[in-house]
């Protein structure tokens, strides 16, 4: 028997990513890559009105554009059952093609099939619609006045969609008037769009079999088979989905969207695959966007700085369907973490939800469900207690943090935080940054009447969602699974019910079954997006791939570890309480010399496994005992220009804490990308529409995504507190950067013009709106 | 419209309708997928290929017809047989991508910029990528990407 020379570390190795070979040589296959015999393409006409009623549609000049095969209306799709696509979580339902009337501009109105894509696009223009204006409904201040009924569709005349709660409202009203000191302001986070690069798109076509082939850019591939079974009534297991190589999701690529009904009616109909990629516009006019939330935010306190209430009231934009990608039984998401990372006695949050004239959506983008939210509002809020208080934004977080041993933590608003050292993290970004010697140059700066900033976010993130008790998407619950088989050789197959939209699965998934079993993680290979093939999974989103489904393959591992050692034993001829799994081996306790590797278990579990099952695979569903907690110290440092409103990004420094790290290079990787979609947020994204509900950013020259040039140069950093209920101590960390840092950013530009009197700027705070607050500060200074 | 294209070395003599863009000439005519589309402004630059050479064009912005008779690289192209290119190399080596749906673009773009500048600065590689967009990495790590690339370049030449 060989003895292995060197143990295989896996977990916290920077191993480079298994993935890349095939995306640098351009060997990706993307949905819009798919190309089958006889496909047709599908382009859809879309509203130039934001709400109006539909008088008549004319198809016959696109039936006469060369190529075109088909045109559908939303007529034909009620005509078949299909009119109304339910909405994710389940409080409404989305019209697949407008039925009399359209809610939003570029709301779906008509699909048109062609053999082309550029047939397909003449004949969407040649589609003649009649529309009858009517009143708009822009904001969800106006919606809430009830004068135009949004949704006559809808069992309860109102356009309010919900009303939320949490938390002891009259004890956080009793304390909030009984504080020494306390603070109230209107924040607002703006609507943006996930944006990735790559657009949604599908391929759909039925086999010989009959069979539902759908190829498309999905988060979250089996809810997808699920939520078709159930709304085209075609058998589940007569549906096969196959989420390809995704560029990008943050969100984007988890509801179900219009477009991918129309292609499958389509393919159903015509007898042939249909595809529909959309455009940019399409993709930031009428897939899911995000935030809108218009945050009241108190926070009562003694004189000295403890804190002693919050409470928020929000007021939310859902757009025209109630398309949030929340679970079920939480129409805000986890809007209740926003207590963040403070010991508040007690709180109360609610939120009203209102239907306006814009895009539906609501999606989580990047984002723990609502998260980002909180955590702006949170954040936002304390510092602003602390400029009332005349104490340091840093000082008083330092004496409101939730202590190192108060974990277990149960918060005010019913969440149990698994564990932190927010005390800890901060002082490592503090020290990074060079904070006292920042806060002097910045005394100098004052003095001379330069504005420099230094903004602060200590942000607690809740991710991972199970546990199943409490977490479902159209009732399925929120666990995960893996499913794992080793191979005579010692390589291995990996599959999870996730999927990678660029956040290195094939790798860190590698790195754990490497690490559980003591095998080359470049020879485990990780498939996910097929359903036919993937355990059933509820996909990639709100941080959940590591906290659950990489606890899935931890356990599946573990299983197989069990099994393997009966075959040790059989293989060193010991009694299997007598073999131990130590240094990534099997061996006899206390015999270091008779030992077997997992690669010889492996093959013998072929060829040599005595009385033994055959065989080394397991699969684990997981279902989470609890979120994670994964929490940051984030410090911005910025430079205001006084004459033009320009900000500098001069330093950033992120300290995170996302329990044990897997791949660090990809943890990196992760954070760099989170901090330069809060910088986007922060300064220059955002979805306009004007008073009459036109949508102004319906591509990238309206709608800015940061380039090279303008995005900061990031400094990041860690400390390691493991989550005590994850079999291997890991957070999460994809979305903490973007929930952290927007915060930072307004806190260190508010910061900055604090000395002029300025208390607040609504992201995103681009170069005119920084301008106009100096120049309105100075002008009422006088 | 007939148009003749040698992409990567090979020639391409496809019919085409007047208004087919460069980007769907490729993926389409010539079957080559690894150039991609991420906008219709000419915004994100996911389509970027090298034409004669050393011209990074957006080849969303372009008609095939205007590329008849010219020389055009694209990602299938970079790799020597199995020898990755320093850039592609660099990519891999420093986490230069994530989703990979940029990476494309961003290869050919900076191929172009170590063509015109064999030591860019961190400053020139920064301005020279303004026209690609990432989604996911937040640029720094494109940027060492890049920067281990035009290192290896030199060397290479240093050493034929
Ligand atoms: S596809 Fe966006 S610039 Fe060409
Ligand atoms: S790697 Fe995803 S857009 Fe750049």
């Amino acid at each position: 028997m060989s003895i292995q020379a060197k143990p295989l570390h896996s977990v916290g190795v920077p191993m480079k990513r298994k993935e890349d070979p095939r995306f640098i040589q351009g060997k990706g296959h993307y949905v819009d890559d798919l190309s089958f015999p006889g496909m047709l393409y599908l382009s859809l006409v879309r509203s130039t009105y934001p709400h109006a009623e539909i008088r008549s549609i004319d198809i016959t000049e696109a039936l006469k554009v060369p190529g075109v095969k088909a045109v559908i209306t939303g007529k034909d799709l009620e005509a078949a059952g299909l009119g109304w696509l339910p909405t994710f979580h389940g409080f409404d339902k989305q019209m697949v093609l407008a039925i009399g009337k359209v809610l939003f501009q570029y709301q779906e109105v008509a699909a048109v099939f062609a053999e082309t894509r550029a047939a397909a696009v003449d004949g969407a223009e040649a589609v003649q619609v009649d529309y009858a204006p009517l009143p708009v409904v822009a904001d969800p201040f106006t919606s809430k006045a009830d004068k135009v009924l949004l949704r006559p569709d809808r069992e309860s005349k109102t356009n309010r969609i919900f009303h939320w709660e949490v938390g002891d409202k009259d004890g956080a009203a009793r304390a909030l008037a009984s504080s020494a000191r306390r603070i109230k302001q209107r924040v607002w986070f703006q609507r943006c769009h996930p944006a990735p690069l790559e657009p949604c798109g599908c391929v759909a076509y039925f086999d010989t079999m009959g069979r539902l082939q759908f190829h498309v850019t999905s988060q979250a591939p089996h809810v997808y088979r699920t939520a078709l079974a159930l709304v085209t009534g075609i058998a589940e297991d007569k549906i096969h989905v196959i989420s390809p190589d995704l560029g990008g999701g943050f969100g984007n690529k988890v509801p179900v969207y219009p477009g991918y009904v129309c292609a499958i009616v389509g393919a159903l109909k015509i007898g042939r695959p249909v595809k529909w990629i959309e455009t940019r516009t399409e993709n930031l006019t009428s897939t899911g966007f995000a935030r809108d939330y218009h945050m009241d935010v108190e926070i009562g306190a003694t004189a000295d700085g403890r804190v002693t209430a919050l409470r928020v009231a929000t007021t939310a934009d859902h757009g025209a369907f109630d398309a949030a990608a929340d679970p079920s039984r939480y129409p805000a998401g986890i809007f209740g973490i926003v207590t963040g990372s403070y010991d508040f006695p007690v709180a109360y949050a609610e939120v009203d939800a209102f239907f306006t004239n814009k895009a539906p959506g609501g999606i989580a983008y990047r984002c723990s469900f609502r998260v980002t939210e909180a955590s702006y509002a949170i954040e936002r809020g304390m510092d602003i207690l602390a400029d009332e208080l005349g104490i340091d934004a840093a000082e008083l977080r330092r004496k409101n943090f939730i202590r190192k041993d108060q974990f277990p933590y149960p918060s005010a608003l019913g969440f149990t935080y698994d564990s932190g050292d927010y005390h800890k993290t901060l002082d490592v970004a503090l020290e990074r940054i060079g904070y006292d010697a920042l806060l002097k140059e910045q005394a100098e700066k004052r003095a001379r009447g330069e504005l420099m900033g230094i903004g602060l976010s200590t942000f607690t993130e809740v991710v991972g969602a199970g546990p199943s008790k409490h977490f479902d998407i159209l009732g399925i619950r929120m666990f995960d699974s893996a499913e794992i088989r080793i191979h005579p050789t010692g390589a291995g197959i990996v599959r999870t019910g996730t999927k990678s939209q660029g956040q290195g699965h094939e790798t860190t998934w590698a790195q754990i079954v490497a690490e559980e079993l003591g095998l080359d993680a470049g020879a485990i290979m990780v498939e996910e997006g097929d359903t036919d093939t993937a355990p059933y999974g509820l996909g990639t989103y709100a941080s959940r791939s590591t906290p659950v489904a990489g606890a899935a393959i931890t356990m599946a591992a573990r299983r197989i570890r069990e099994k393997a050692r009966k075959i040790a034993a059989h293989l060193l001829e010991a009694g299997e309480a007598d073999v131990e799994w130590t240094d990534y081996r099997f061996q006899v306790k206390g015999v270091p010399a008779r030992s077997v590797t997992m690669k010889e278990v492996a093959f013998a579990a072929y060829t040599n496994m005595a009385q033994n099952e055959p065989g080394l695979e397991a699969t684990y569903y997981y279902d989470p005992p609890n979120m994670t907690y994964p929490n940051g110290a984030y410090v911005a440092v910025v430079d205001v220009d006084r004459e033009t409103g320009e900000v500098k990004v001069r330093r950033f420094v992120a300290v995170d804490d996302c329990g044990t790290v897997i791949n660090p290079m990809i943890v990196e990787g992760q954070i760099h990308g989170g901090l330069t979609e809060g910088f986007a947020m922060a300064f220059i994204q955002e979805i306009q529409y004007d008073a009459e509900g036109n949508n102004l950013s319906t591509n990238f020259t309206d709608y800015l995504v940061p380039t090279s040039l303008e995005t900061p140069h990031w400094e990041t950093a860690g400390t390691v507190t493991p989550s005590p209920h994850h079999p291997m101590g890991a957070k999460g960390v994809g979305e903490s950067p973007n929930v952290g840092s927007p915060a930072a950013f307004v806190n260190a530009v508010v910061d900055a013009l604090s000395p002029l009197g300025v208390r607040h700027i609504d992201m995103p705070m681009t170069r005119d709106k920084v301008w106009r607050a100096i120049r309105d500060a100075e002008s009422t200074k006088g | 419209m007939k148009v003749h294209v040698k992409v990567n070395g090979i020639s391409y003599e496809r019919e085409v309708e007047p208004r087919a863009l460069l980007a769907y000439f490729l993926r389409e005519d010539c079957g080559l997928t690894g150039t991609h589309v991420g906008c219709d402004t000419s915004s994100c630059g996911c389509c970027v290929v090298v034409m004669d050479g050393e011209r990074a064009v957006k080849s969303c912005s372009m008609f095939a017809v205007q590329a008849d008779g010219h020389e055009i690289l694209t990602v299938e192209g970079l790799a020597d047989g199995g020898r990755l290119h320093a850039l592609q190399q660099g990519f891999w080596d420093q986490h230069g991508l994530q989703c990979g749906y940029c990476t494309p673009g961003m290869l050919l773009t900076s191929y172009a910029l170590l063509r015109h500048n064999a030591t860019p600065s961190e400053a020139d590689i920064r301005e020279g990528l303004a026209g690609n967009l990432c989604r996911c990495t937040g640029y720094q790590n494109i940027v060492k990407a890049v920067q281990q690339a035009a290192g290896a370049l030199r060397e290479s030449v240093g050493a034929s």
